[in-house]
C-alpha cells in the first residue's frame, strides 16, 4: 500500500465523494440483490471508481449490467468490455436487439426510429430475470426537471414504474431500501453532482473515459440544429448531407439519439472550459429523446426508464 | 482554472413557500444573478409562459422550479425539488420545498440536510401561520434561518416596514429559541438586496442574501467533535493478496481518526485500536468528518454492521429507551402502543411507542399536552421503547447520531422523523 499526505479532491468533491460512497455501501448492505448499470458513459465511469473506493481491496457487491440498444457507438462498447475486465467484476450485457428477437417490443422505424423507450422493456425483463432488487444509475438531479424531484432512493413498484407522488420522503442520510419481493428500488449516488462536477472529479481522479469525449474528426449529418453521427443506423432524410467535422460528445447514448457538439476541445481540461462557458443543458444540447415534450423524462420514468 | 469552480465546502440551504409569497421569484431571481440558468431553459420556460398566457411575454420563474406535470397543469409545487449554484466558488445545493401546513413531511425532508433555512416573509403581511411554521421546524431541526422580508417594492420600501417586522421576528427568535442568521429588505422580483445592494434601501447596511450564503458555516458534519463512524460494511476480501484483511467501513459522521487511536464499538462496548485507515489501496495518515473510509483495527474484532466507532473518553449513550421529538409521515395515526421499526444510523431495531407526550401546533410555537394520537404531518414528543440497544447522540449535539427514521413494517414506508431529546 501507498501512503498519501492528503487527496487531490476540492473540499465540495470530497464531500460529494464521501456521500456517494456511504449510499453505496447502504445499497450493499440493505439490498439483496443489487446491480450496478455501467453504460460506457461518463457518469456510470465514475460510478465504478467510487464503487472501487467504497469495497476495494474486496470484490464489488454487485455485478454490472449494460442495457446495449445494439445502436451504441462501437468505441464506447470497446471501453466498456475492457473496463470490465480491468476491474475483473462480472458484466451483464441485456440486449435491445434480443428484445425485439423475441418479440418482446417492436423496433422502431424510419429515419427518426429511435430504441430510447425500448430499453426500459428490456432493463424490466433482466431485472426481473436476475432477480434484482436494487439498481444503482448515474443519474443527476441537475440534468432534468422530473430528475430534480426524484430521491436517491427512488422506490419502484412491480412494473418498475415511478410515482413521484408517492415518493418515501428521505432524511438526513438515512435511506430506507426496504422492498417487497418483486418491487426495486433505482439509487443514483450521484444525485447532487453537475455536470461540471462529474468532469473535474474524472480530471482530478485521472480516471479514464471513451475517446469521443473528446475532440475528433467524424462524418456528420446536421439535423433540427444538432449534429449526429452518420452511421449504418441512421437514416438520411432528404436535404440532409453527411460531412466531416471536428466534434465531441458530451453524453454517450444511442447514436440515432445523441447529438454531438463541434469543438476543437482535445483535452479535458479544454472539454471542461468548453462546458463550464456553454449556455445550454447537456439534454437540451445533445438528446434527441428529452426534446419531444415537455415532460418527457417524467413519462418515460413513470414507465420504468431510468 | 480550478479556481473558477468550487473549492469550498459545499453549502446545502432549505426553503419554503407557496408562489403567493413569492418563493419561486426568488429562486428564480437567485439562479438569474448567479447566472445557473441556461439560456436553453429559460428559452424553454419562456414559450411555456406564453402558451399559458403570460401576459406581456413575463417568463414565469415559477416553471422552472415545478418539476412535475401535475405541478405545472395545477400551478403548486408538491414536492422537494433539489437546485444547484455557485456563490463566489462555492456550491450551493437548495432544497425547494412547498409551504402549506399539508406539506410539513416535505419541509422537514428539505430542513433535515440544511446548513442554512431560508424563511420568506411578505412585506405587505408581515408574519403569518406559513412563515411561523417555517421558522418552527428550522428550529426543530435546530437549522440557523435567514429571514427575507419580501416584496418590500410594494410598501414603498419601508424602514418602518422593514423595522416592525425585524422587532416581531427578535422578539419571536428570543421567546422560542430561534438561531436568526440574518433578517434582510429584498425585493425578488427587482433583485433589491439578492447580489447586489440596494439603492432603494440606504437605510440598511447588513449583508445581501448571496452574501449571507457565502459566509454561511457547514454544519452537517463536525470536525471538532468526538469520533463517530458507523460501520456500514465491512470488507474481507479472503482472496491469495489479501487472507487476512478485514476493515471496518462508514463514512466518519462526527470527529477526527488517525492510526494509533484508542476506540470503543458500542453498543457492543468492545474496544481496539486503529490499525490503519485506506480507501482503495491508499493509507490515510488521519480522515476526518464528513469521510467515507474503511478502518483497520489492532484487535481481531468481531463486529459487524451497526456498531458506532466512538471515541472513548466521549461515548455515544447506549440504550433502549428514548424520547424523541417526531414529525408524523404517515396518513395512518400514530397511537399509543403503536409498533414500528426504527433505523438508526447503520441499525434498525423493533419499537413500541410507549407515550404520546405532547403535540406541537408549530404556528402559535405551543404544546398540547397527552394527545391521542398523531396525525399526518403532527410533531411531537413521544416515548419509545427499543427491542435492542442503540447507541445514539442527542440531536442538538449530534445531527446524523441523534436522528432516526421510523418505518411501518407492513408497507416499508418512511412514516417518521425523529430527533432523539433524551435516552429515557
Amino acid at each position: 500500500m501507498t501512503t498519501v499526505a492528503a487527496t487531490r479532491l476540492s473540499a465540495d468533491l470530497a464531500e460529494l465523494e464521501s456521500e456517494a460512497i456511504h449510499i453505496m455501501r447502504e445499497v450493499a448492505a440493505e439490498l439483496a440483490k443489487p446491480v450496478l448499470l455501467f453504460s460506457g458513459g461518463k457518469d456510470s465511469i465514475v460510478l465504478l471508481r467510487l464503487a472501487e473506493k467504497a469495497f476495494r481491496p474486496g470484490r464489488f457487491p454487485f455485478p454490472l449490467m449494460h442495457v446495449d440498444t445494439g445502436h451504441n457507438f462501437p468505441e464506447v462498447i470497446e471501453f466498456r468490455d475492457r473496463r470490465a475486465a480491468e476491474l475483473g467484476e462480472r458484466l451483464i450485457v441485456a440486449s435491445v436487439e434480443q428484445s425485439i428477437a423475441d418479440g418482446r417490443v417492436r423496433d422502431e422505424t424510419g429515419p427518426r426510429a429511435s430504441r430510447n423507450r425500448l430499453q426500459s422493456v428490456t432493463l424490466l425483463d433482466a431485472i426481473e430475470e436476475h432477480g434484482f432488487d436494487a439498481a444503482i444509475g448515474g443519474a443527476r438531479r441537475d440534468e432534468e426537471r422530473a430528475r430534480a424531484k426524484e430521491r436517491i432512493f427512488s422506490f419502484r413498484d412491480d412494473f418498475g414504474q415511478w410515482d413521484p407522488r408517492r415518493q418515501r420522503p428521505e432524511l438526513w442520510s438515512i435511506y430506507n431500501g426496504r422492498v417487497r419481493r418483486g418491487e426495486q428500488v433505482r439509487v443514483f449516488p450521484l444525485s447532487n453532482w453537475t455536470e461540471l462536477d462529474v468532469w473535474r472529479y474524472i480530471i482530478a481522479e485521472d480516471i479514464e473515459v471513451p475517446d469521443l469525449y473528446l475532440a475528433h474528426e467524424r462524418e456528420v449529418f446536421r439535423r433540427d440544429g444538432m449534429l449526429y453521427a452518420h452511421s449504418q443506423f441512421t437514416e438520411l432524410l432528404p436535404g440532409e448531407e453527411p460531412f466531416t467535422a471536428s466534434v465531441r460528445y458530451r453524453t454517450v447514448g444511442d447514436m440515432t439519439c445523441t447529438g454531438a457538439v463541434a469543438s476543437d476541445a482535445d483535452t479535458l481540461e479544454d472539454v471542461v472550459a468548453e462546458i463550464a462557458a456553454t449556455a445550454v443543458t447537456e439534454r437540451g444540447e445533445t438528446r434527441a429523446d428529452d426534446r419531444v415534450t415537455e415532460a418527457a423524462m417524467e413519462d418515460r420514468k413513470k414507465e420504468g426508464y431510468f | 482554472m480550478e479556481a473558477a469552480f468550487a473549492t469550498r465546502p459545499l453549502l446545502r440551504v432549505a426553503t419554503a413557500g407557496s408562489v403567493d409569497d413569492g418563493k419561486s421569484t426568488l429562486i428564480g431571481r437567485l439562479l438569474y444573478d448567479t447566472g445557473s440558468i441556461p439560456p436553453d431553459q429559460l428559452e424553454q420556460i419562456r414559450e411555456a409562459s406564453i402558451r399559458r398566457g403570460a401576459i406581456g411575454g413575463v417568463v414565469d420563474l415559477a416553471l422552472l422550479t415545478d418539476g412535475l406535470r401535475a405541478e405545472r397543469e395545477q400551478g403548486i409545487t408538491i414536492d422537494v425539488a433539489y437546485r444547484y449554484f455557485q456563490v463566489a466558488g462555492r456550491k450551493v445545493i437548495l432544497a425547494d420545498t412547498p409551504g402549506h401546513e399539508q406539506y410539513t413531511r416535505n419541509m422537514v425532508t428539505g430542513a433535515s440536510t440544511a446548513d442554512l433555512g431560508l424563511v420568506l416573509v411578505d412585506a405587505r403581511t408581515g408574519l403569518n401561520a406559513q412563515s411561523r411554521r417555517h421558522a418552527a421546524i428550522c428550529a426543530l431541526l435546530r437549522v440557523p434561518a435567514v429571514w427575507c422580508i419580501n416584496k418590500l417594492d410594494l410598501v414603498g420600501f419601508s424602514q418602518e416596514r422593514f423595522d416592525a417586522i425585524s422587532t416581531e421576528i427578535a422578539e419571536l427568535a428570543l421567546r422560542e429559541d430561534l438561531d436568526v442568521a440574518g433578517i434582510l429588505p429584498v425585493s425578488a422580483l427587482h433583485g433589491d438586496n439578492i447580489a447586489t445592494r440596494s439603492e432603494q434601501t440606504p437605510w440598511y447596511d447588513g449583508p445581501t442574501l448571496i452574501e449571507v450564503l457565502d459566509a454561511a458555516p457547514s454544519i452537517a458534519a463536525t470536525v471538532d467533535g468526538p469520533l463517530r463512524l458507523p460501520v456500514q460494511w465491512v470488507i474481507r476480501p479472503q482472496d491469495q493478496g489479501h487472507p487476512d484483511y478485514r476493515a471496518f467501513s462508514g463514512r466518519i459522521t462526527s470527529g477526527t481518526l488517525r492510526p494509533g487511536d484508542e476506540v470503543v464499538l458500542l453498543p457492543s462496548g468492545r474496544t481496539s485500536r486503529v490499525r490503519a485507515i485506506d480507501v482503495d489501496g491508499v493509507e490515510l495518515p488521519e480522515a476526518q468528518a464528513p469521510q467515507s473510509v474503511a478502518v483497520r483495527l489492532e484487535d481481531d474484532v468481531d463486529a459487524a454492521r451497526g456498531e458506532v466507532i466512538s471515541d472513548p473518553a466521549e461515548p455515544p449513550i447506549v440504550t433502549r429507551e428514548l424520547q424523541i421529538e417526531v414529525c408524523w409521515m404517515s396518513e395512518q395515526p400514530l397511537a399509543p402502543r403503536s409498533r414500528v421499526l426504527v433505523k438508526h444510523g447503520t441499525t434498525t431495531v423493533k419499537a413500541v411507542v410507549d407515550a404520546l407526550v405532547d403535540r406541537l401546533d408549530a404556528e402559535a410555537f405551543e404544546r398540547t399536552p397527552s394527545p391521542d394520537q398523531l396525525e399526518l404531518n403532527d410533531i411531537g414528543h413521544v416515548h419509545l421503547r427499543l427491542g435492542a440497544s442503540l447507541a445514539i447522540d442527542l440531536y442538538r449535539e449530534h445531527r446524523a447520531t441523534g436522528s432516526l427514521i421510523l418505518i411501518d413494517e407492513a408497507t416499508n414506508e418512511t412514516v417518521g422523523a425523529g430527533m432523539i431529546v433524551s435516552a429515557t
